[in-house]
């Protein structure tokens, strides 16, 4: 291969491009495809992801079960989703294609590791023939390339031992990747250096087979053309690249930092959550104490215990997590102290799936405690807008003194995308008053604290923190009269009480932006109503409904309880509603018992987010209805 | 501790009405720490008592104190959230048998294995009191209640060997009818900078009346319980003719000291690193029918939680400076479009 000379290809533009990513889940697939999406980010497109990996930490080698799949949709323009039907495949064995395959668009490219498909490999896979001789790929442009010989080629100059060699093969194949799709290579030799500086073989090896991989896709006679994807005409500013769990935990600092009151995380490790807990362990230098604890209700039960001390307290979990906090939940709402319970939902009920994405747990948040105990709810709907969905629901919670969800996704929470960077004095000042002195005078002119004495504004009570003097109190689960916040058990102070608590979190709906409302607001003729991950979605398939001609808008609601003042008004204005969903249609129930509007529900419980295909699909249908 | 007001027991009561069943144990260790309070040198709004489900969990109403009441089994978990966020904070844990060894017993654990700085006060009645009289993990094996009308079958806990084994560093026990005892117990926790852990026996005298009154009735006590020491042999006996040995296989036990002589006696080192001593005690018995040990089992200093914790914080903010979100948000890879 040395002495061939560099061949003259031609370059194709590309608008947009869907590349996956698949292979056993030891073949770095996910990291191979975050290198892809972070080189291209630093190109300048736009992108979306959607990694997605076996529940099993190592399922069985070279199973179906075992393969595990990164998918990127790079583009010159705007993107909301990380793309339907992938134009690219590449399949490191045999499960990896058989597996992927049906999702790919038919005539697309199947770029596969020939070395994987041997008769042991083919046989896991549970093929009969070989697939990539007996016709099955006759629809789509098939390249075999030899990844794991070459690989194992080049680093055997560096004196790297053939089993360790093997590893480097998701290097190769990024690299020819790379090359196939005019993607930047500094940003990945630098990244290879930096990740592996301490183990210099293995940073050779990997960079070797990085460029193995770039110069087999020029030297090979197997390509005629490459492409390129111009950069995106993104709006003016500094971007970084983010998944959602990242940003949501900044948004986090950010919040804590904004109120400067201190961060405190209790947290126990579950799946798609655990990355909060690990990034904000790092943040201690912001003064955030993280507590990795002994279970769900400990987690919730020493946030709630830090926001009693004047910390904004914090819990992060999965639906599952939810379940076992709902008493603390709701001792949150009696003690009405600030809580941000974070839910990055995933497919349930019970274990159900642990890595895939679903958004069942809306009621679950508005009703899933005992007795009438309304908590707020916020909904982040990408990726990076975790970060100010986060600063809302702290917001919420600092403001109003009350515990409130913030649910996002496995989607949302592993899916990644540009970032332009806020200004940080645009994000808004949370600053707290602590209550400070008595706020009562007793008939005897004796000055006391009454710890349920409200704001008239806000309706909140007032947070008096341990080691104020004077305000020492008591506080806890059992029914309490309002402002002196003694223990009362009368019917009369009960109801009185009960109505109070959901009137003040009704209230907080004079407190949040209107509905976020877009397309042909005036004249659609058909309004789809979303919340959370499924905005990219529902985006891109108006983008496409209203190229066709077509008339629709889009409603996306981020606060969920309570919802939006003008919400009622908006459904009632359009003739036909739709309500898509990553759950049997609970959204759209509350639509139906809440405003009385004929909304209908599309609904997908697969694990896997909607394609703005299938959704165009649903719109067509519903307006052809 | 300059400056603190001088205080009285007065100070340290709420207005509330306390609630519990007139002849309840429950008063005396309330009045304990009351009258114990105003010693410790310690603001009132510096002090916050936690609990969570069951009679012994009213206790901080009747404190004047910050208080939370929290749900039942919680408590040691929310107050290691409030003393990891405040480290300048007196917190008090205070719960019952079922509280803190049944619903709760998973935080009861991890609280004292972690030695987070909080004065756990369980007040063992050996039974449930405010669910009106099952039997809780503290009966003993044939106990009779609504639950279990054919007996309990259940093996009790023994709160001292369970709190040991979760590696507590301070252990003690003491029960409702002396207070000087309570006090010194009391004193000895707040003093002690971790997870202090104190059972009191504390009669319920609706549900379980006399449970302890084999060990604690004033005629009964010198020869039914076992004062451990420091640095002193174990003795007790009316005439202070018996004593404790450790034989050889490490187990505690009886003896005539006329039998052994005074120098086999078992010498009580409540500081010793290892925990064999304190747990061989407090297997001396079996329950609140023989001879039992009450007193210090352990106290042995390591590091503890929410100081830990803090020092993490203050390395940090010494290595990276105090966060910067602006440097936080550009903190990966970025790029400009214009
Ligand atoms: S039920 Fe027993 S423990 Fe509870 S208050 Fe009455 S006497 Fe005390």
């Amino acid at each position: 291969m040395t002495d061939t000379l560099p061949r003259i290809v031609g370059t194709r533009e590309l608008d947009r491009l869907v590349v996956r990513f698949a292979g056993d889940s030891g073949d770095g697939m996910q990291l191979t495809g975050d290198r892809f999406t972070s080189a291209s980010a630093f190109f300048g497109n736009d992108l979306a992801t959607l990694p997605e990996f076996p529940a099993e930490i190592r399922a069985p080698q070279g199973t179906l079960a075992g393969v595990s799949a990164f998918q990127v949709q790079v583009s010159d323009h705007d993107i909301t989703t990380p793309g339907d039907a992938p134009n690219v495949l590449v399949a490191m064995n045999p499960a990896a294609l058989r597996k992927e395959l049906p999702h790919l668009e038919v005539g697309g490219t199947v770029i596969v590791n020939q070395d994987a498909f041997m008769e042991r490999n083919l046989a896991k896979a549970g093929y009969e023939g070989d697939p990539l001789e007996d016709g099955t790929l006759d629809n789509y442009t098939l390249f075999k390339v030899p990844m794991t010989t070459i690989t194992k080629e080049v680093c055997k100059e560096l004196g790297v031992k053939p089993r360790d060699a093997e590893r480097s093969k998701n290097f190769f194949a990024l690299g020819l990747v790379s090359w196939l799709y005019g993607r930047p290579t500094q940003p990945t030799l630098d990244w290879i250096e930096a990740k592996f500086k301490r183990q210099r073989l293995v940073a050779d090896a990997n960079s070797a087979a990085f460029k193995a991989g770039m110069a087999f896709g020029e030297t090979a006679e197997l390509f005629d053309f490459n492409y390129e994807v111009r950069p995106a005409a993104l709006k003016p500013g500094t971007y970084t690249h983010v998944n959602g769990n990242t940003a949501l935990s900044w948004g986090l600092v950010a919040a804590s930092q904004q109120a400067k009151v201190p961060l405190f995380l209790g947290s126990y490790p579950i799946t798609p959550a655990s990355d909060i807990l690990h990034e904000l362990s790092q943040r201690k230098n912001f003064g955030v104490r993280t507590l990795q604890a002994e279970d769900e209700i400990a987690a919730i039960c020493s946030a709630l215990g830090a926001s009693f001390g004047g910390n904004l307290g914090v819990t992060t979990t999965s639906g599952p997590g939810v379940a076992l906090k709902s008493e603390t939940i709701g001792l949150a709402v009696s003690l009405e102290l600030p809580l941000l319970i974070i839910n990055i939902q995933r497919g349930g009920p019970s274990t159900g799936l642990p890595t895939k994405t679903e958004s069942a747990d809306l009621m679950q948040a508005m009703y899933g405690r005992h007795g009438e105990s309304p908590v707020p709810i916020v909904a982040a709907y990408s990726p990076s807008q975790c970060f100010f969905a986060a600063i809302e629901a702290a917001r919420i919670a600092l403001k109003y003194r009350t515990p409130v969800f913030l649910l996002s996704d496995g989607y949302l929470a592993n899916g990644s995308e540009p970032w332009c960077l806020p200004d940080i004095a645009s994000l808004p000042d949370l600053a707290v008053e602590f209550a400070t002195v008595p706020n009562h005078t007793n008939d005897d002119g004796s000055e006391v604290f009454w710890p349920y004495l409200r704001d008239p504004e806000t309706m909140a009570r007032p947070w008096a923190v341990p080691g104020t003097p004077e305000l020492t109190h008591r506080i806890g689960g059992i029914e309490k009269e309002d402002g002196t916040g003694n223990i009362n058990y009368e019917s009369d102070n009960h109801g009185h009480m009960v109505k109070l608590r959901n009137d003040r979190i009704a209230h907080i709906a004079n407190d949040i932006s209107a509905t976020m409302l877009e397309g042909d607001i005036e004249d659609a003729e058909l309004l789809v109503v979303g919340w959370g991950s499924t905005w990219g979605a529902i985006v891109s398939a108006m983008t496409r409904v209203r190229k066709e001609g077509h008339k629709m808008a889009h409603a996306h609601i981020t606060h969920l309880n309570p919802l939006p003042k003008d919400l009622g008004d908006i459904l009632r204005s359009y003739r036909k509603v739709i309500v898509p969903e990553m759950n049997m249609g609970q959204l759209c129930r509350i639509l139906r018992a809440e405003f009385l509007v004929d909304a209908q529900s599309i609904s997908k419980v697969q694990g896997v987010p909607f394609t703005a295909a299938e959704l165009h699909h649903h719109i067509i249908g519903a307006l052809d209805d | 501790m300059t400056n603190v007001p001088t205080t009285t027991k007065a100070d340290w009561s709420s207005d509330q009405e306390v609630r519990w069943c007139p002849g309840c144990g429950d008063y005396s260790i309330l009045t304990a720490v009351q009258l114990l309070m105003p010693e410790l040198g310690v603001r009132r709004e510096d002090t916050v008592f936690v609990s969570g489900i069951g009679c012994a969990a009213r206790f901080p109403y009747y404190m004047n104190t910050y208080g939370v009441h929290a749900i039942h089994g919680r408590a040691p978990a929310l107050a290691t959230g409030l003393a990891m966020a405040r480290p300048d904070l007196h917190v008090w844990v205070v719960g019952g048998d079922g509280d803190m060894l049944s619903i709760g017993g998973n935080h009861l654990l991890h609280v004292l294995r972690r030695n987070v700085n909080l004065n756990i006060l369980l007040f063992n009645n050996q039974i449930y009191g405010l669910t009106k009289g099952q039997y809780s993990p503290t009966s003993e094996i044939g106990k009779v209640t609504k639950s279990t009308p054919d007996g309990s079958i259940d093996e009790p806990f023994n709160p001292i060997s369970v709190a040991l084994g979760a590696e507590a560093s301070f252990v003690a026990r003491t029960h409702d009818m002396d207070r000087q005892h309570m006090m010194e117990m009391f004193r000895r926790a707040h003093n002690f900078p971790g997870a202090a852990f104190v059972e009191v026996f504390q009669n319920c005298n609706v549900f379980n009346d006399g449970a302890f009154g084999a060990i604690t009735k004033k005629d009964k006590r010198a020869s039914m319980l076992i004062h451990l020491e420091h640095g002193k042999p174990v003795r007790f006996g009316d005439d202070n003719e018996k004593g404790v040995i450790l034989n050889s296989y490490g187990s505690a036990e009886i003896v005539d000291v006329a039998d052994v002589g005074e120098d086999a006696l078992l010498v009580h080192d409540e500081n010793s690193q290892e925990p064999s001593l304190a747990f061989a005690l407090s297997r001396l018995s079996a329950g609140p029918f023989e001879p039992t040990p009450i007193g210090v089992f352990r106290s042995v200093e390591r590091s503890e939680y929410a100081a830990e914790a803090s020092k993490q914080l203050a390395w940090a903010q010494e290595q990276s400076g105090p966060g910067d979100l602006a440097s936080l948000l550009h903190s990966r890879a970025t790029w400009e479009v214009s």
